[in-house]
């Protein structure tokens, strides 16, 4: 172990719902680690806990039982407004569906989270300019949802996760509404953005995409059953040691 | 998220349905837009009787014949004014609270200057008149002794006449003007007092007797229409008006048991009443307008139900993007506040233009009150907060994980 705590680790977490008095538990007795700059693919078939595991690594939720550790600290005794803070700063969400808002254009999107930051609006669209411009999207600035193709919203969505600098992207079939070939080029883009030091976790349950991830994390029935890191696919990062 | 925040994020969301909401904010508008109207109007009918007590004067008491209150018929027929002037004096000597007392005779005729004519009321009276009514000069000076007691070809214009007969610029003091042929000099012109009261002109009692009234209607040398008289001090109105009430009954001779000759009356008193009825007719039409308030605030908490109920999915992203509950519900509470707020200086807009064309229209005194207009934009804040709380704490509390899973 090294000085500095994981990113995000995860210790005997379960998450059981209740729901007319059936307990139904999606997620039972995982524990694994994610560090800082690693991108790791989530896979299993649907029903596996995925999501479920997603929503408390992205603090939408807490573990029934277990403990999950942001950088070092337990996130189970924050308050539901001290954990929307810490997402706004540190969690950036990345959905299947883009989860754009439809009525703002795309610079307003991918400023919306820094409004959570309480950041001035003239930082907010110079900031969001810039988010725009690493995903290749600045043309597309004033353009509305609507206006878009479902790969250039998807990138309008990831220059959002990205504006807040946050500690870790968080992906759920970011590529599951795209045909492969737009899909392809968003997988390249999270690959190229992983490489400038950006933690990545991705759920999918295609395992062609996960096989582009250096680690994939399986689940299967919400029990973790496989933890593979595999010899590198994509190009050799650069981490200073 | 701050409040600045807040409002921008509301305005976006109203501008994109404008139709939408402005017949959400319509109740608000009618509600504030009635309240406004109905404080100017009744602000306008205090300020007319105000305007009408103080030009009566303050602490003043009017002693008109019992005849005249029933018809003023019998006037006409040509039947003997009750009061004389020798009732006058002894009111004055006798009654230690009365400072002031003056008779009058009055009615109406052409005045004319040169080519200027206007038709007014002409009050024979005494210098006492203006005392009573705390009615002072613009200009010029009151009856002397000699004029009032020899009647003098003397008058005293009120304002709106002094403005009818002469141009902006020229003096009225010591121009000749004609009131039935008869040549009299001008030798004062009153204050401005209510519009209705300025429109007469004043001669010497002696004067409106022998050349002017006392021919045509009958009267006896002595006799007056009517007595004013000005008590020392408030506590005293009622003591001064029995022992007047008792004074003239001796003095005419009153059987006990018969109805009095005449009648006195505390005008400013009767108005008060009058005022106090117009304002519980004021507030309860106020009650009405603030009803559709109610009912414009409950138009408003509809559509916010309906709209957070549409943005399920918008208030997942922003949970998901890092907004929290309290940044949820200010956002709801913000566009509530926006349409109330809107709604309300519509509503003002709207009840000032009313409220003018209403004055305008109906001739009526309309009187725009800022504190009125305050008041129902704190009512419209109010509404929006009350109103506007429950469907921004239900978006609040939405769960995010369930808001972004619907469509």
């Amino acid at each position: 172990m090294t000085a500095s705590p994981p990113l995000i680790s995860l210790r005997s977490v379960s998450r059981t719902y209740r729901t007319d008095g059936i307990a139904v538990t999606a997620v039972r007795n995982v524990s694994f680690d994610i560090a800082q700059g690693e991108i790791a693919a989530v896979m299993g078939p649907s029903g596996s806990g995925k999501s479920t595991l997603m929503n408390m690594i992205g603090l939408l939720d807490l573990p029934s039982e277990g403990a999950i550790y942001l950088q070092g600290a337990d996130v189970a005794g924050l308050s539901e407004d001290r954990r929307s803070s810490l997402r706004a700063r540190s969690i950036g969400f990345v959905f299947q569906s883009y989860n754009l808002l439809a009525r703002h254009d795309a610079i307003e999107n991918v400023a919306l989270p820094l409004v959570y930051c309480g950041i001035s609006r003239k930082e907010r669209l110079a900031r969001a300019e810039q988010s725009l411009r690493a995903v290749g999207m600045l043309h597309r600035a004033h353009h509305f949802p609507r206006q878009l193709s479902g790969g250039e919203q998807q990138r309008v969505a990831i220059a959002r996760a990205l504006i807040a600098s946050p500690l870790i992207v968080l992906a759920d079939e970011p590529t599951g509404a795209l045909d492969s070939r737009t899909g392809a080029e968003i997988l390249a883009l999270f690959a190229a953005l992983n490489q400038t030091g950006q933690t990545i976790v991705m759920i999918t349950h295609d395992p062609g995409i996960a096989t582009q991830c250096r680690r994939t994390i399986r689940l299967h029935d919400g029990e973790l059953v496989a933890d593979e890191t595999q010899a590198m696919v994509l190009p050799k990062r650069s981490v200073a040691p | 998220m701050t409040m600045l925040q807040g409002f921008q994020i509301a305005l976006h969301a109203l501008r994109l349905n404008p139709l939408r909401s402005f017949l959400t904010m319509l109740g608000i508008v009618i509600g504030v837009a009635s309240i406004v109207t109905v404080f100017a109007i009744g602000a306008g009918a205090q300020l007319r009787l105000q305007e009408q007590i103080r030009s009566i004067g303050a602490n003043v008491l009017m002693i008109t014949p019992g005849a005249a209150y029933q018809g003023g018929v019998r006037l006409k027929d040509g039947s003997k004014l009750t009061m004389t002037e020798s009732d006058v004096q002894a009111i004055l000597e006798q009654i230690p609270e009365i400072q002031a007392a003056a008779g009058s005779i009055a009615g109406t005729a052409q005045v004319i200057h040169e080519s200027k004519n206007w038709n007014t009321t002409i009050n024979g009276t005494t210098t006492a008149h203006f005392m009573v009514r705390d009615w002072q000069l613009a200009a010029g000076r009151y009856f002397s002794n000699a004029e009032e007691a020899g009647a003098g070809k003397v008058v005293i214009l009120g304002n709106r006449v002094a403005r009818e007969l002469f141009t902006a610029g020229e003096d009225p003091i010591g121009a000749q003007i004609r009131i039935m042929k008869v040549p009299l000099e001008v030798v004062g012109v009153l204050d401005r007092k209510d519009p209705a009261q300025d429109d007469v002109a004043f001669v010497p009692l002696s004067t409106a007797k022998l050349r002017f009234l006392g021919s045509a209607s009958n009267i006896n040398r002595d006799s007056v229409a009517y007595i004013i008289a000005k008590v020392a001090g408030d506590g005293q109105m009622a003591g001064a008006r029995s022992e007047i009430e008792n004074l003239l009954r001796q003095r005419h001779r009153v059987p006990a048991g018969q109805e009095d000759d005449f009648k006195v009356q505390d005008p400013a008193a009767a108005m008060e009443a009058q005022q106090g009825a117009i304002r519980t007719v004021a507030l309860l039409l106020v009650a009405i307008a603030s009803v559709s308030l109610l009912v414009g605030g409950i138009s408003i908490m509809n559509v916010m139900i309906v709209s957070v109920t549409e943005r399920t999915r918008e208030i997942g992203i922003r949970r998901a993007l890092g907004g929290r509950m309290r940044d949820i519900r200010l956002q709801f509470l913000c566009e509530a506040l926006v349409l109330c707020l809107l709604g309300g200086a519509i509503g003002v807009a709207g009840g000032v233009t009313l409220s003018m064309t209403v004055a305008r229209m109906a001739g009526w005194i309309t009187s725009i009150d800022g504190q009125a207009i305050a008041l129902a934009l704190v009512f419209s804040i109010a509404t929006g907060l009350i109103f506007g709380f429950y469907p921004a704490h239900k978006a609040s509390k939405l769960s995010p994980i369930e808001a972004l899973k619907t469509e």
